[in-house]
């Protein structure tokens, strides 16, 4: 497995690695160290409610190795018959506490309503734990399943030694039960659980595996597991953990990235009731990755008093070489360096040749700003260092690296290091960043006592690992139908690799990827590029990633190319999409093999959307229009059409979404259409948000300066259609937000004639 | 002194007066249902209800608590499923889950004073929560069901 530290392409290419390494091994390695499994020690109930996600209501936590039958790391049978399944990866609205144990449920012919869902402490015996890249049930259908099915056949075996007849006689039928066929006798899943405990773990090739006929919770529709205790305010967030003794912590972190603390005047801060002390924190050692930004703590008896206490902080902060980083300048430079030539990503043909015959050739500029997170939840984490044994209750989408990263900080071993997952309160890709934790850790140690650092929304929106701003150049060399015979795309941003090199100035292969490299057209000659920015922000990954200014420069220029040619927009994509076809996607070779890049997937989506949209039917004008757009990401294909109203003053409304998703198979089909209606809201967001910067320091802070799309203004309703697919599961988390931002923008086109090329949208006169 | 109750139970509070519901409910009385999102009545996370109707907890000090009487979602819920938390339930709505206390709250209130709301009436009540998950569309569906209930 590659680790987050080498380099950032290693980070986002992690789209490859992670399919190439659904590992039979690791999952093995799982199954045999089972009883070796090493428990968590916890200080409180309070603590291990918090541990398992557990609710305040339920007594006992039940685990996976306290069961009578474990059969490996993920799920474990008591001899009440209640299966415990554990949720590996981490919960932040995707929906995998629900969608995972329900495909070992299957397997496993388990009753549902049987099933005890635990959350996983962060443990490499589960296999990767990383909660990004949309890849949860994409690499973990096969084990999950594999877990299941190992487990109903030792308890069929247990069922036909106990009854003395033929494995071949015994059936896991209805449910949790298994019957012998020649009797009409039956045995529970818990009476069965001891017997088959003592029985050797059966070999793959003896397993079977049931048809997708025969599925009886993939594939269909369930709430979520959590759902009655999530209306209840019931689950512990990472915000709600509570420990024993604990102290609260607020850090001012220094407003420029790189910044050191010159001096502190702490004494206002100290007559503040209920603080107890301010604490510095080092600064990093650059590369930043995952570490604090440093700072100075203010550590109170509650969160208030915390917040009170730094209000009154007066820091002179050593601002560095980054104070001379202003947004509206770079965006400049990033343009300049869009319209020279770049570093080849990749090509077909010989576009430049195409180029120089002359004819007609339409260019354009596109430009994306940064953007935060902005999950409900701020970053939060609670430590508790006791000698050298550290335990951390985190919200994170990255457990293994909160225990890495506070090892490295503190001097200790991964093994030292605990890591409880708390439900998050979104994620997005900022909670993949331990940091936080970190901060949290380091404090303890300093306190000697549990510490919960808090961050404000302030500290959520100007200390982000913001999504990058982009420029991006496109050019086409175009035939007397309109269709270009080349194509040249070059995008320049400063990429995520910065974080974990100070040098990187050139986008990895994982960003490259995502969107870039090849596009689905029929053109012969085509060639992608990518040029150099310098990063003075934390830059990371947030949902969908490059994905979504790749997006909206590539279908924001079909749109162009078609209103050139005097074509209707979406018939011009199907022509540029051309016949179905797979293409040279560059994938790794395991990648293409079980994901294939094929168009037919991308034209039917299209077609779908554009059939249920009703697309033609009206013609677009007088503030009223309807923009399509296509985009596969995360394995995925995907369509979106949407339909806006614009006012004279340039409100855009959107009164209808409709897209076409095909992920392969699907584990959860509600919880899918809920990941894409909520990618068509957080599209508005990303259409209407940005985030600049004026000597270093970000000029936004809360939701007054750095809106979200509210009830009102978000997208009033999208339709999801779903393809009915066998082929392999893909991504769902992501892919719906890369094409909602070009199909908005091209709609708007449509209502007022007027072009969005640079991002947001309010800085085009549309709100 | 403030003298208040939450959730039907009687309670003094002599710490900072400056210090908003928020914390107090949360900090000093464990109720962590409420939620902190932005800490200036931005986003609707920390909504409860004061003498029934919805406020913002984060951006109310304790000081202007004296007398009034206060339910938070643990307070909605304790003779069962409220029919909002029913509906919401029903549809499905919550993604992360972190807002949806607020909303609730937020829609409870709505629901008392507009038993059959328009779509208009959700978007003027429910404009102040934010969802960043965007569950909006579940969120307006599941108010229609609970009116049906409430009515």
């Amino acid at each position: 497995m590659i680790t987050r530290e080498k380099t950032a392409e290693a980070a986002i290419a992690m789209e490859y690695v992670r399919v190439e390494n659904v590992s039979r091994r690791g999952f093995l390695q799982g199954l045999l160290s089972a009883s070796a499994f090493v428990l968590c020690v916890t200080q409180s109930p309070l603590l291990a409610k918090a541990a398992r996600n557990g609710t305040p209501t339920s007594a006992v936590i039940p685990t996976v190795e306290g069961s009578t039958f474990h059969p490996g790391v993920y799920l474990g049978i008591q001899s009440d018959g209640t299966v415990i399944i554990v949720a590996h990866r981490t919960e932040m609205g995707n929906g995998v506490r629900t969608s995972l144990p329900r495909i070992v449920a299957d397997e496993l012919d388990a009753d549902w309503s049987r099933v005890k869902v635990i959350q996983g402490d962060g443990d490499e015996k589960y296999g990767s734990q990383d909660t990004d890249g949309s890849h949860s049930v994409r690499e973990f259908f096969e084990p999950l399943r594999e877990a299941g099915a190992t487990a109903r056949l030792m308890l069929i075996r247990a069922a036909a030694q106990q009854w003395g007849v033929p494995e071949s006689q015994c059936v896991a039928d209805p449910v949790h039960v298994v019957s012998d066929k020649s009797s009409n006798r039956k045995l529970g899943y818990g009476e069965l659980a001891a017997l088959a405990a003592k029985l050797p773990i059966p070999k793959k090739e003896d397993l079977h595996f049931k048809s997708p006929q025969e599925w009886r919770y993939i594939g269909k529709p369930a709430p979520g597991y959590d759902v009655t205790d999530v209306c209840a305010g019931k689950p512990l967030f990472g915000m709600d953990v509570r420990v024993d003794g604990m102290l609260y912590a607020a850090i001012a972190h220094p407003p420029v990235l790189g910044g050191k603390v010159k001096s502190v005047d702490d004494a206002s801060t100290l007559k503040v009731k209920g603080v107890k002390k301010t604490i510095p924190i080092d600064p990093f050692t650059p590369p930043h990755a995952f570490q604090p930004l440093g700072g100075v703590a203010v550590i109170a008896d509650n969160t208030w008093s915390a917040f009170k206490g730094r209000e009154q902080l007066k820091v002179q902060w050593d601002n560095g070489p980054n104070a001379a980083y202003t947004s509206a300048d770079y965006k400049k430079q990033l343009q300049e360096t869009a319209r020279k030539p770049g570093k080849a990503v990749y090509t077909a043909g010989d576009p430049d040749a195409e180029f120089a015959k002359g004819g007609k050739i339409i260019e354009a500029e596109y430009f994306a700003p940064h953007l935060a997170h902005a999950s409900m939840e701020p970053p939060v984490a609670t430590a508790d260092v006791r000698g050298d044994k550290v335990t951390v209750w985190s919200p994170t989408q990255n457990p293994v690296g909160v225990r890495e990263e506070v090892a490295k900080a503190l001097g200790l071993k991964k093994e030292d290091v605990t890591c409880h997952v708390t439900f998050l309160g979104g994620g997005f890709g900022r909670k993949s960043k331990p940091d936080y934790a970190v901060e949290a850790a380091v404090l303890s140690k300093k306190t000697g006592k549990p510490v919960k650092v808090v961050w404000s929304r302030e500290d959520d929106i100007r200390f982000d690992y913001f999504h990058s701003v982009a420029a991006m150049y496109l050019k086409a060399a175009v035939d007397a139908n309109g269709k270009p015979t080349a194509w040249l795309q070059r995008s320049v941003f400063p990429p995520i690799g910065s974080t974990f090199d100070k040098t990187a100035v050139y986008s990895g292969a994982g960003e490259m990827s995502l969107g870039w490299n090849v596009i689905p057209f029929d053109v012969t000659n085509f060639r992608s590029e990518n040029g150099p920015a310098e990063a003075h922000v934390r830059i990371g990954w947030l949902r969908s990633v490059a994905n979504i200014y790749h997006a909206f420069a590539v279908q924001s220029f079909a749109n162009e190319l078609a209103v050139s040619a005097n074509r209707d927009p979406y018939d011009y994509l199907l022509m540029l999409l051309g016949e179905g076809r797979k293409i040279e996607a560059q994938q790794s070779p395991d990648t293409n093999a079980k994901y294939p890049y094929d168009t037919a997937r991308l034209r039917n989506v299209a077609q779908l959307a554009a059939d249920r949209a009703n697309w033609g039917k009206k013609k677009g004008g007088n503030g009223w229009g309807m923009g399509i757009a296509v985009h596969r990401s995360f394995l995925t294909y995907v369509a979106t059409v949407v339909e806006v109203e614009v006012d004279g003053s340039g409100a855009v409304k959107i009164p209808n979404v409709y897209t076409a998703v095909d992920a392969g198979i699907v584990a959860n089909p509600d919880m899918v259409r809920s990941q894409f209606e909520g990618a068509a809201v957080f599209g508005t967001s990303a259409a209407r948000g940005e985030i600049t910067a004026t000597n270093g320091v970000i000029d936004q802070s809360n939701f007054h300066d750095y809106p979200m799309a509210r009830m009102n203004d978000a997208p009033m309703h999208v339709d999801v259609q779903i393809v009915q697919s066998l082929a392999p599961p893909a991504g769902v988390g992501e892919p719906g937000v890369p094409p909602f931002v070009p199909a908005l923008c091209n709609a708007i086109y449509a209502a007022t004639g007027k072009r969005i090329r640079e991002l947001p949208i309010t800085r085009n006169g549309f709100s | 002194m403030i003298h208040l109750k939450v959730n039907g139970s009687a309670h003094t509070f002599e710490g900072d007066p400056e210090m908003p519901l928020l914390w107090y409910l949360r900090d000093m009385l464990g109720l962590t249902g409420t939620k902190f999102g932005c800490g200036m009545a931005l986003c609707g996370t920390c909504t409860v209800l004061e003498n029934g109707k919805a406020i913002r907890s984060c951006s109310n000090p304790m000081s202007k608590m004296e007398g009034v009487s206060i339910t938070t979602i643990e307070g909605i819920s304790e003779r069962g499923p409220h029919p909002v938390q029913k509906a919401w339930a029903e549809m499905n709505v919550p993604q992360c889950g972190y807002c949806q206390p607020g909303q609730i709250m937020q829609a409870v209130s709505l629901l008392s004073e507009k038993h059959h709301p328009t779509d208009a009436d959700i978007d003027e009540g429910m404009a102040g929560n934010i969802c960043r998950c965007g569950t909006y569309q579940r969120i307006r569906a599941a108010i229609k069901e609970a009116a049906k209930e409430t009515a």
